[in-house]
């Protein structure tokens, strides 16, 4: 799940919601489905949770070096 | 044929539609297709339509101009007779009247910049390419993991956007790609860092400046840019610090914000904002699930007190009785269907009856037999003094034949 894009995770997890309030699944399918939902919120849970941005600047192709910003 | 000084012309005469067509053809050669014209205005009608018409001329000449609706509806000013104004379109032909005239696409006063010509012309040049349709914008990440910045790394733009991604954010990583925003090495620069971008895992890029004057964007108006920003791979948000005046990395790039402050804002959104949309999706979810057991559970408990499940024998008593009734209608019928046979039986006695010999005997008719037991019909069938047997309603006889009669 590590490669699953924020974006990507969130979409499925609408799907999952609507599917389960729909209530179109068989209900052991739904157990699945419920799951990997959980799986999914938790994930997309870490990704807002990420606190400390990294702010790096390009000096040239391949060398980035981290960023110091001179508050005004 | 005709004779028509030295040439002879065959005697094919065009239509006026064609001879018409034929210049509209000849009048749409590319260099007609857009010019840059400079005249005085004479002759201006606004017409109710909303379209304008007017002529342009200078000393000698004269061309008759037309600006439609849609194209006039955007200018900041209103053209009157007696200005000199550079009118930018192109030269077509009016069919009706046989006329040819300007078709104008935008107009300026007199003593606009030679820049702002040119600016107008490279932005029809590739809107006509295609490149600011807007079927070619792709839409923005909803949360880019790292997103990508090209401008100057001291100018206020970096400082703002910082400041709004980091509120709206914090946990979004930011690469930023320094380059010249303004002067004559700007262009390059920029298409340079748009270049570098393109190999990095930014999910999306801002490109721009703090505000400054149409001189001072200049670069961000450079076709070599709008190029390279219409084909980066990564989406591109514009961000020239002005509110009104588009640059042409304005039109090409996926999506423009008015100030890079604005950019920020497009590019990363409310952390709370998914924070709460994720929650909110996680306890309908839930909810839903519990509505589900709960909907199952109640479907259980109906089961459970069916007669069927919560009395069982009452299922036998039940099929007990119908058996009872199966055996009952099963003796009816087989009595009934006694009564109809023995019906049948008289019948077809009494037809046997009706066959039989006795009856005849019982009338009063005898049945003569020789000793062979074959019936005697004619009398030439037995010899005196032989013996025949009758047979009557009652007992039998031995006769012995004394006389025959034929």
């Amino acid at each position: 799940m590590s490669e699953l894009k924020f974006e990507a995770a969130l979409a499925r997890l609408e799907e999952i919601v609507r599917s389960l309030e729909q209530g179109d699944a068989e209900l052991d399918e739904g157990l699945v489905l419920f799951e990997e939902g959980v799986k999914l919120a938790r994930f997309c849970n870490e990704q807002l949770d990420q606190a400390e941005a990294k702010i790096e600047i390009m000096i040239d192709q391949g060398l980035i070096e981290p960023f110091e910003v001179k508050e005004s | 044929m005709l004779s028509c000084g030295k040439e002879m012309v065959a005697l094919h005469p065009l239509s006026v539609s064609e001879l018409t067509n034929q210049i509209k053809a000849a009048l749409t050669q590319p260099a007609l297709q857009s010019v840059a014209v400079q005249g005085e205005v004479s002759n201006f009608l606004h017409h109710r339509s909303g379209h304008m018409y007017f002529s342009l001329k200078d000393t000698h000449s004269r061309i008759k101009a037309v600006m439609f609706r849609g194209r006039n509806q955007r200018l900041s000013f209103t053209p009157k007779n007696g200005d000199t104004l550079i009118a930018l379109g192109s030269v077509g032909v009016y069919e009706p009247n046989g006329e040819y005239q300007l078709y104008v696409d935008m107009l300026f006063p007199q003593g606009i910049g030679d820049l702002h010509l040119a600016f107008e012309d490279l932005k029809a040049k590739l809107e006509a390419e295609g490149l600011f349709d807007p079927g070619r914008k792709r839409s923005l990440p909803l949360l880019p993991r790292r997103v990508g910045v090209i401008t100057s790394p001291s100018g206020a733009a970096l400082r703002d956007i910082l400041h709004v991604l980091r509120r709206r954010h914090p946990g979004v990583n930011v690469l930023l790609f320094p380059a010249l925003v303004q002067g004559e090495e700007a262009p390059e620069s920029l298409v340079r860092a748009l270049s570098l971008a393109q190999n990095t895992d930014v999910d999306v890029l801002i490109i721009g400046r703090g505000g400054g004057s149409f001189e001072e964007l200049a670069a961000f108006n450079d076709e070599g840019l709008a190029r390279a920003i219409a084909q980066s791979d990564i989406p591109v948000v514009s961000a020239c610090g002005h509110e009104t005046d588009f640059t042409l990395a304005d039109f090409v790039a996926d999506c423009r914000a008015p100030t890079p402050s604005a950019a920020a804002e497009l590019v990363v959104p409310l952390r709370e904002e998914l924070l709460a949309a994720v929650t909110s999706m996680r306890n309908r979810m839930v909810s839903a699930l519990r509505r589900r057991i709960e909907s199952e559970r109640r479907y259980l408990g109906q089961l459970q007190h069916s007669p069927v499940l919560a009395r069982p024998e009452h299922m036998f008593r039940q099929r007990r009785q119908r058996l009872d009734e199966l055996w009952t209608s099963l003796g009816r019928f087989q009595r009934s269907a006694l009564v109809l046979r023995r019906g049948k039986l008289a019948a077809a006695v009494g037809k046997l009856e009706s066959l039989s010999p006795l009856n005849t005997l019982a009338r009063g008719y005898s049945v003569c037999q020789n000793e062979r037991g074959e019936i005697v019909r004619q009398a030439k069938q037995v010899s005196l003094g032989e013996l025949v047997y009758l047979t009557l309603q009652e007992g039998s006889l031995s006769c012995l034949v004394e006389e025959r009669k034929p």
